[in-house]
Parts: structure tokens; C-alpha cells; sequence
């Protein structure tokens, strides 16, 4: 199995339709243990639905933007995982409704997307750090920020700036033998994306431009790429973005 | 075994002075969760997960939004029962 032996810390399970549910899925069927992170309301609702994995996981309380809850990450993570963490998946992100009018969005809900969608990689690689074991693996999933598209907008500058953040804790994690890659999905029916406005825009077109085709229900392909990454499948692979879009970033109009 | 309309009725009560702190008394079947109740997004999403472990059912993510008032609740379950 391709993660047999390893032990993952994946955010961002709040539903059964969460890419991460499905991330923390597939690798407690490829062999890994998975412990789970969610704060505040949503704790309860990541705690139901950590029992319904095939291995029901334990949940550790992480609000990303919380310092004193990033200090305490290492010893919560040794609390479950005595030997440390082989990989991270870093799936959070959140905007102020605001921050999808681009010319009208303030900077206290710019800021808030920067600091929740972006500067949290950074914050939660460094926070893992103690526990990462040489060889590990940070996975973040981001929506291609190539582009500027219909309604995404300041979600679309954070997403923009969570990349660069990949490319540099790529650049000084690489030393320690970790390393950083993205997931750039194309449009998924989650509950957070079903929150952004105007969301819809995405799905009508997605299907139609990707020569594979695209199903914004199905978040397996996404979770699949995330695995993999996650795996020692990838050795010589860093500050890369794997696109599992069908296709989508590479075709014209 | 299937729930009554009355212990569904219960049950959801339960669930929601859990998550809200509303009075049991307060849910009635001709309430709304959003004007009458004040229940946001998140606490409803809280309510249908803990409502689907209480009486073994499925409420999908897209039903949560399509109910509207207790009574809606209570139905969905009813009939997710059988």
C-alpha cells in the first residue's frame, strides 16, 4: 500500500463532501493513520464525521490563525503520534463574503483571506515542523491562480499568494527533506466552495473546456493526486502544483 | 425501529437546545430554523450530522438547504426512515 507505516495530519474535514474526507479516506486505505484537526463550532461536526472513516480518527484542536494553538500543535500531534507526522494536508481556506467584490472588498476581509488561505501553510509547516519526520510531505490544494476568474476574486489574490508561500517553504523546507506541493482542483461541490457566491459560474463551463471531462461532485481525483503526493511516490518532487483538472489549465478558450 | 413523528420532534429539539441553547418548548413543527429559530448555516449543518447519527439516517449536504421549517425536518426523516 502506498502510504503503509505513516501517519498524516489532515485539516479541513468538515463533511463527507470535504476533499479532505476523501483525502483521509484513500490514505487510511492505502495504510496510513490519520489524525484529524478542526477548531471552534466546526468541531463538533469534524468529530461526528471523523467516526464515519473506515478507521475513526482522533481530533486535534487547530485554528490556524490561533498562536497559541500553533505553539501547542508539535505536543497534541505526540499525544496520537508518538514517532511524528510523514505528511500534512493543508486544506483550509476563508474569505469574508466581502472579499468576492473585488473593488469594493476592504482590506480587514483581504487580510483575513491572505492570513486564513495563505499564510496558514506557512504557519501550520512550521508548526509541524518539530514532528516531521525527513522525507515528509506537505500537501496544500489550491484552485489555479493563474488566472482571474468570474466571482473568485480576492479568494483568487489569496490563492495566488498561497502558491508563492508554497514555492518558498519549498525552498527552506527542501533542506530538511520535506517537501511542498499543491493540488490545483478544478471546482468541487464542497460545503466551502458552495459558500462562495456565484459559484455555479465555475461548474456550468468546467465540464465543457476539459478534455477529460469534469465532475464537480467527484472529489476522488483530487484526493487521489493529494495521496499520491503524500506518498513516497514523489521523492525529487517540490514546490510543484499538480493540476487534476481535467485538463482545464491547459486548453484555450 | 421506526421514530414517531413526536419523538422525531423530540429528538430534533434535543439536538438544537444542544447546539443553540433554544428551549426545547421553542421548536415547533411551524417554525423556521433561519427567521424563527435564528439558526445559521453552520449550527444547521451541526444539527442535520448529529440528527443523521440520532435516527440512522442520510440527510445529503443539498437536502439541508430544502428544509425550511421544523415540520420539513421532521418529514425528511420520516420518510428517510422507511
Amino acid at each position: 500500500m502506498m502510504l503503509d507505516g505513516k501517519t498524516l495530519l489532515v485539516t479541513g474535514v468538515l463533511t463527507e463532501s470535504s476533499i479532505a474526507f476523501h483525502v483521509a479516506r484513500l490514505a487510511q486505505e492505502q495504510g496510513a493513520t490519520v489524525l484529524l484537526t478542526s477548531f471552534g463550532r466546526t468541531m463538533k461536526i469534524t468529530k461526528v464525521i471523523a467516526r464515519r472513516l473506515p478507521t475513526p480518527a482522533e481530533v486535534i484542536e487547530l485554528d490556524v490563525t490561533d498562536e497559541e494553538h500553533l505553539a501547542a500543535l508539535a505536543d497534541r500531534v505526540r499525544e496520537f503520534a508518538p514517532d511524528g507526522l510523514d505528511g500534512v494536508l493543508h486544506s483550509i481556506g476563508f474569505a469574508p463574503e466581502g472579499a468576492f467584490n473585488f473593488l469594493e472588498a476592504s482590506w480587514a476581509d483581504v487580510s483575513t483571506a491572505v492570513h486564513v488561505s495563505a499564510y496558514s501553510l506557512k504557519a501550520l509547516g512550521v508548526a509541524a515542523l518539530p514532528v516531521m519526520k525527513a522525507g515528509g510531505s506537505i500537501v496544500g490544494l489550491t484552485f489555479d491562480a493563474q488566472f482571474a476568474w468570474p466571482v473568485y476574486d480576492w479568494m483568487g489574490v489569496a490563492k495566488a499568494a498561497f502558491e508563492a508561500t508554497n514555492r518558498y517553504l519549498a525552498r527552506d523546507l527542501g533542506p530538511k527533506g520535506i517537501r511542498c506541493n499543491l493540488v490545483a482542483a478544478g471546482p468541487i461541490r464542497t460545503t466551502a466552495a458552495k459558500s462562495i457566491p456565484g459559484f455555479a459560474t465555475f461548474e456550468d463551463s468546467w465540464d465543457g473546456n476539459a478534455p477529460l471531462g469534469w465532475d464537480v461532485t467527484d472529489a476522488e481525483p483530487a484526493a487521489k493526486a493529494c495521496v499520491a503526493l503524500l506518498s513516497d511516490w514523489f521523492p525529487a518532487t517540490t514546490a510543484e502544483i499538480v493540476h487534476v483538472d481535467g485538463g482545464v489549465h491547459a486548453m484555450g478558450s | 425501529m421506526a421514530y414517531t413523528d413526536d419523538e422525531i420532534l423530540a429528538g430534533l429539539a434535543e439536538i438544537i437546545n444542544e447546539e443553540t441553547g433554544l428551549e426545547t418548548d421553542a421548536v415547533q413543527l411551524d417554525k423556521t430554523f433561519t427567521d424563527d429559530l435564528d439558526i445559521d448555516s453552520l449550527s444547521m449543518m451541526t444539527i442535520a450530522v448529529t440528527a443523521e447519527e440520532k435516527f440512522g439516517v442520510k440527510i445529503p449536504d443539498e437536502e439541508v438547504k430544502n428544509l425550511v421549517t421544523v415540520n420539513d425536518a421532521v418529514t425528511y426523516i420520516k420518510n428517510a426512515q422507511s
